[in-house]
């Protein structure tokens, strides 16, 4: 097992992560209906194993403009994690959260330029829905994981992603992503991407048993 | 007006005559643009990790600063560049997001550039022009004829180095 290799996991092994990304998205979509209070409908999450070359295209383009929330992982298993959502989601829920106190119109929520408050909103999004995910993967494997505090970024999806890809392309040449498609009264695009260390990937298998 | 062709994550790609390579939003990677003046022959190679040795599992060779750039010149003298006239242009490198330096991949843009650097001057590969580091994305596109190495950013004015 020292050797896993992405390029190479076997079918059982992505069963068990497709089904970890699966449980987590349920309970941050849980977590994020709470938070906005209203009623989050969730897609099936869909688990890829992606080439580098294909992951830009998945979140609408290289160029597009994302917001990046990004953790560090520690405790029990080691890595990072991101979620990453379009510039109109983001602009959306940060209405949501602050009850339309900034007003921010249907029309500008594309480019919507997000101000110090505004990216506030976001980071506490961020933790809260990846606080929800990593509870989850916490509670099943019984292993202890910490998230950082979140790291904000806002740029093309390119530029964004490779940070993950980097960490990735350490162990192979694919990256594990998780999209995940909330809608309240609109549709949002959200998309997890874990990164757990060589080491956490057993450790993680272990726990369930499947190793 | 030439093909603009399109180099993915850990990908290179070579042209000649009015044709440009092109790869959108560089982040921690670096894009290396290397041509030969005469010619008009020219590539852009766009890597992710500094260094190939340090990892086990490296067989895809455009992923990395060291094995990349061995492979985009031959390419481009395959292309019938010169060995001898090539001039390099990078880009990219940026820390998207500030952590310490706890993990390091975090600073593997620097690691990028500076690895980029390296091996550049082992190769006796002039650098004429370099955009790199800071905490934004980079869109460039590479022009092997003219040697226009042009950069995109988010809110920013568009650069041609």
């Amino acid at each position: 097992m020292k050797d896993l290799n992405m390029d190479q996991l076997s079918n059982q092994y992505f069963d068990v992560l497709k089904e970890l990304g699966n449980i987590g998205a349920g309970n941050a979509t849980t977590a994020l209906a709470q938070l906005i209070n209203c009623k989050v409908d969730m897609s099936v999450p869909q688990v890829k194993l992606l080439d580098f070359q294909e992951l830009g295209d998945v979140v609408g383009g290289d160029e597009q403009i994302m917001v990046g929330i990004y953790f560090q992982v520690s405790g029990d298993i080691e890595g990072s994690m991101m979620f990453i959502l379009s510039q109109y989601a983001a602009a959306h829920l940060v209405n949501k959260l602050m009850c339309g106190m900034l007003g921010i119109e249907e029309e500008v929520k594309d480019e919507y330029e997000f101000g110090e408050m505004e990216c506030s909103a976001i980071k506490e999004v961020g933790n809260i829905i990846t606080g929800a995910y990593l509870n989850a993967l916490s509670g099943l494997t019984n292993l202890k994981i910490v998230p950082s505090i979140p790291q904000l970024g806002i740029d093309m999806a390119g530029a964004l992603l490779s940070v993950p890809a980097v960490e990735f392309g350490i162990l192979g040449d694919k990256i594990l992503f998780i999209e995940t498609q909330f809608s309240d009264d609109v549709e949002l695009d959200g998309y997890f991407i874990m990164i757990p260390e060589m080491e956490s990937y057993a450790k993680i298998l272990e726990s369930l048993g499947v190793m | 007006m030439g093909v603009i062709i399109k180099v993915g994550m850990a990908d290179l790609k070579t042209c000649k005559g009015e044709d440009g390579v092109t790869t959108l939003g560089l982040g921690s990677c670096v894009g290396i643009a290397i041509r030969d003046p005469m010619t008009g022959v020219g590539g852009l190679a766009h890597i992710m990790l500094p260094d190939s040795t340090e990892i086990r599992n490296n067989t895809n060779r455009p992923k990395f600063a060291d094995t990349g750039i061995e492979d985009l010149v031959s390419e481009i003298v395959r292309l019938g560049g010169s060995r001898n006239r090539l001039v390099a242009k990078i880009a990219g490198g940026a820390q998207m997001f500030a952590f310490g330096g706890k993990n390091d991949s975090i600073c593997v843009g620097e690691r990028n550039v500076l690895a980029t650097k390296k091996k550049l001057n082992a190769m006796k590969i002039p650098i004429l022009a370099e955009d790199t580091g800071k905490t934004y994305g980079r869109t460039v596109v590479f022009f092997p004829k003219t040697g226009d190495f042009h950069i995109r950013s988010v809110g920013k004015p568009e650069k041609i180095l």
